[in-house]
């Protein structure tokens, strides 16, 4: 990586991104903290662009930045009785210490390892004429078994999160409600 | 130093991030602050995925030409449907309870 715009652009992002992981937590509010997640995923998906990974940023775009973002503030805002200050709990400083180790043996990994050695003559540069067929052609191809277990447990996750959330006692007292007044379909509402 | 960006540079963004995002599941009390913590891992596991997809030519062989995207689309996935099942268990929790802080949902408590 010679050019001195994805240096400038690895370190804009690196610090757009642990800092907005580190807003996450601590903000005082859980619709900022909301914020600065997104604001982390924006940093994320500018990194994979670094490293010449299109439509993998695409992708975090739109499901992490765009679909997660906006279930975590429907969750959010369904939960309007809950307290909203971000608060700590007792295990703060038991993870962040876990945290803190974790950091540390990724980032000793990351110095002392010779990666150069490894890699054979140098950690080159490596051109992706076109990631999306080949993602494509992997996805059919040799992992397509994991990719229809992924459709199934998609799929399972749909209708689990319905289900889950389905409020019967609601739709009996509806029923009810429409049985009484006479105008109600007596037969659907069981 | 060498003014480049290399594989261990993505390495220390990547750790980082994983442990924010431990200490933030870790620590906080409201069931959808841990479910950011958990994306924030998943996330830091894709940033190592995609950056030794990227420089760790001589690690994969010669047919995988990139196999850690590929990955990282099934991380994607199940990071999804992982969020919209947890979400609906909090909204679940909060109909019961009316909270979803984590140490006061202890109905199973002796």
């Amino acid at each position: 990586m010679e050019s001195i715009g994805i240096i400038v652009a690895f370190w804009a992002l690196a610090v757009t991104t642990v800092g907005a992981a580190l807003g996450v937590l601590v903000s005082r509010n859980l619709l900022h903290a909301i914020f600065f997640l997104i604001t982390s995923f924006l940093g994320m998906a500018g990194l994979f662009i670094t490293l010449s990974a299109d439509f993998i940023a695409a992708a975090q775009v739109l499901i992490y930045a765009g679909a997660i973002s906006v279930l975590l503030v429907f969750a959010m805002m369904l939960t309007p009785l809950a307290s909203r200050d971000n608060a700590n709990s007792l295990y703060l400083a038991p993870g962040a210490l876990a945290g803190l180790g974790l950091a540390a043996i990724v980032g000793f990994v990351a110095v002392d390892t010779p990666w150069a050695e490894l890699a054979g003559s140098t950690l080159a540069e490596r051109s992706f004429p076109d990631t999306v067929r080949t993602i494509g052609a992997q996805l059919i191809g040799r992992y397509v078994l994991a990719f229809e277990l992924a459709s199934v447990l998609l799929l399972f996750a749909l209708i689990g999160a319905v289900v889950l959330v389905h409020d019967r006692a609601a739709e009996r007292g509806a029923a009810a409600a429409a049985e009484e007044a006479g105008t109600g379909p007596r037969e659907e509402a069981t | 130093m060498t003014l480049s960006v290399d594989l261990a540079h993505y390495m220390a963004v990547s750790g980082l991030v994983f442990g924010i995002g431990v200490t933030v599941a870790l620590g906080k009390r409201n069931a959808i602050a841990v479910l950011m913590g958990i994306e924030l891992m998943l996330n830091a596991v894709n940033l190592l995925l995609i950056a030794f997809a990227r420089f760790g030519e001589a690690f994969a062989g010669a047919g995988e030409a990139i196999a850690g995207h590929t990955f990282v689309v099934f991380v994607l996935t199940v990071a999804a449907a992982e969020a919209a099942v947890v979400l609906a268990m909090a909204v679940l929790v909060y109909r019961r309870r009316e909270t979803v802080e984590l140490d006061r949902i202890n109905l199973m408590r002796w």
